[in-house]
């Protein structure tokens, strides 16, 4: 009898939290189906509209900004380059670097490994502009290279992969180059399958991290033609329920990728039990 | 030359420990040498030299007639099989007995009639596709010798590669290692620091201690003629007894007994060593047991004792022969089987 009070009262609470979260949701996602002057008299609305093709699609194919240059469509498809090749190159980088800190034998590895994770101490905003004036220099300013390789090196990525290789123990480096496995091979043919499960939360976590970067983008674009989504979200103009269609796609790419890829997370987790 | 020949190798750690000291040792083509051992004694980091995997310090390594010294392991021609088995945990059986082969460039029917011959061999055809985490102690044991096996390896390295498995396992996977290495017909090194498994599995066998072989032999050599007393306490369950005695003109006397005419001309202080299976009973015999403990074996006793001077002392006799605890134990040892080592520096003297 207690046991089922305990588990009731910890149900309620994880109710009330998942309604907290998700009303504020659905009433923008409710009220982005109505008429903008509905929205205006009546305020936020709780149940669907019937507008709801007719905003969506004005939202992706409006010609916005100063210039009337872009779209929504294609400020997904720059969000979407971008967070991806934020993600593949950082997941990359981190994996070799972590790999050369813990099978070479580099003098001072524990010292160069905490410098690289200090830098976690050092939010982007600290050295933006130094970083820009490089980019700037480079000819990279408005550029998907510019936008990406800036903020693609990560030391959490990196402390996460160093601390995998650590538990893998010695015996199979040494049996796979007994093998004749070679460094490289014994990357590819184990390191990499070894981590498949990390490598894939690594990839959500840095598309998300892509996905939602603001300053940088803003910075080191001017054109209009290389907007992001985040950035949209506060450029584009246009009335109350064009703003919530916008905010309401706007959510759905990192959505998308964190139920894609999860299939592979558990089927990885579950395999290596 | 033999086959492998290791000459004055030494092996000192960055840190300044001496794990191997100018130890040499040759080993014939077909021969199954089994270092024993206990922990820490160097007979691993001696293995780990022959694979390649710890640095020479001093010394050569010659395998087939090839200076092995610089050679990087993936070029030795060497398998090894690992105490903890290092299968490749992401790759099934047929994988993990193919990786060898596919970075060896052979081609894939022959890796596949390579791994299917050794799978029939072994008796894991039946598991080909299972990843190891699926597969219980004893089929890992035998992946692990497949993957050894498949290559066709110049020489064959077995670090304690029993000591995960149950008793009775280790028991039956120690036959199965025996039988198949006499089929095979590879040369092979064993590391053990279990004296039965040492015993059972080499055609000759160095005892190595501190980093030095302190003796080399086939098996009964060394059961039979223990050249210190180390070896003599190392080789044998149960244990050799030790009582310590004083040689003087031929003559040892030890806690309330004597021998006479012992051939030696060695004086002074001395341990006599003797097995507990060397002993029987009789009328008035040299050593007198008050018997304390009794374990029954089925075919054998072990009887566990004390001698008027307090000191423990095992005697084993037939099973069938009843001992009550309590009683008092006439025994003689038979046929002069006695081992005599001089105390200060263990070396043999009889």
């Amino acid at each position: 009898m207690t046991r089922f009070i305990t588990s009731s009262f910890s149900h309620l609470i994880l109710l009330i939290g998942i309604l907290i979260m998700v009303v504020p949701v659905w009433m923008i996602f409710a009220s982005s189906t109505h008429t903008s002057s509905m929205i205006n008299m009546n305020g936020l609305q709780m149940f669907l509209g019937d507008s709801f093709y007719e905003n969506y699609l004005r939202v992706l194919l409006y010609q916005g900004g100063f210039f009337k240059e872009i779209t929504a469509l294609k400020m997904f498809f720059n969000s979407f380059i971008m967070a991806t090749g934020v993600a593949i190159l950082s997941v990359v980088t981190s994996l070799m670097a972590a790999y050369a800190l813990v099978y070479y034998r580099i003098k001072h590895a524990t010292l160069l490994f905490w410098i690289i994770f200090i830098t976690i101490l050092v939010p982007l905003e600290l050295r933006i502009f130094p970083t820009y004036s490089v980019m700037a220099e480079l000819n990279l300013v408005n550029s998907y290279f510019g936008l990406i390789v800036p903020i693609s090196a990560s030391a959490i990525a990196t402390l996460f992969f160093r601390q995998f290789y650590k538990t893998v123990p010695d015996e199979l480096l040494e049996s796979a180059k007994l093998d004749g496995a070679n460094t490289w091979r014994f990357f590819i043919d184990f390191l990499i399958p070894l981590s498949k499960t990390m490598i894939v939360a690594m990839l959500i976590f840095m598309f998300v991290f892509g996905y939602n970067q603001y300053l940088w983008p803003l910075l080191v674009t001017t054109s209009e033609q290389y907007w992001t989504v985040v950035m949209g979200l506060k450029m584009m103009s246009g009335s109350i329920v064009h703003r919530f269609a916008f905010v309401m796609m706007s959510m759905v790419p990192p959505i998308l990728i964190i139920i894609l890829l999860q299939k592979h997370f558990i089927k990885g987790v579950f395999q290596d039990k | 030359m033999s086959f492998l020949d290791l000459k004055n190798v030494t092996k000192i750690y960055p840190n300044g420990t001496k794990a191997v000291h100018e130890t040499s040792l040759s080993i014939d083509e077909g021969e199954f040498m089994v270092f024993v051992g206990p922990s820490g004694c160097g007979k691993s980091t001696l293995l780990r030299m022959v694979a390649g995997l710890e640095d020479i310090t001093e010394g050569d390594i010659n395998l087939d007639g090839k200076l092995m010294n610089e050679v990087d392991p993936s070029e030795r021609d060497v398998a090894m099989v690992f105490q903890n088995y290092a299968l490749y945990p992401h790759m099934n059986v047929y994988n993990n007995l193919a990786y060898g082969l596919k970075n060896r460039g052979i081609d894939k029917e022959t890796i596949e009639q390579k791994v299917n011959d050794a799978a029939k061999l072994l008796q894991i055809s039946d598991y080909l596709q299972r990843k190891p985490s699926m597969l219980s102690g004893g089929q890992r044991q035998r992946v692990a010798m497949g993957r050894a096996i498949v290559r066709n390896p110049k020489i064959f390295l077995f670090d304690e590669p029993l000591s995960n498995l149950d008793a009775k396992l280790r028991i039956q996977m120690r036959l199965e290692i025996k039988k198949l290495q006499q089929k095979v017909g590879v040369t092979s090194i064993f590391v053990t620091h279990d004296q039965v498994e040492a015993m059972t599995l080499a055609d000759r066998l160095a005892v190595i201690n501190n980093g030095i072989i302190e003796q080399l032999g086939t098996p009964i050599e060394i059961y039979d003629n223990p050249k210190s007393l180390f070896v003599a306490g190392f080789i044998g369950s149960p244990q050799m007894n030790f009582l310590d005695g004083n040689l003087k003109n031929k003559t040892l006397s030890a806690e309330g007994f004597e021998i006479k005419d012992i051939n030696s001309d060695f004086e002074g202080e001395v341990t006599l060593g003797i097995r507990p299976e060397h002993l029987s009973q009789s009328e008035n015999a040299l050593i007198s047991l008050k018997v304390e403990l009794v374990e029954q074996l089925g075919s054998d006793n072990l009887v566990y004792g004390q001698l008027k001077n307090k000191k423990d002392f095992c005697y084993r006799c037939p099973g069938n022969q009843t001992i009550e605890k309590g009683s008092n134990l006439s025994l003689n040892i038979e046929n002069n089987k006695y081992y005599i080592f001089d105390k200060s520096t263990g070396k043999r003297v009889n």
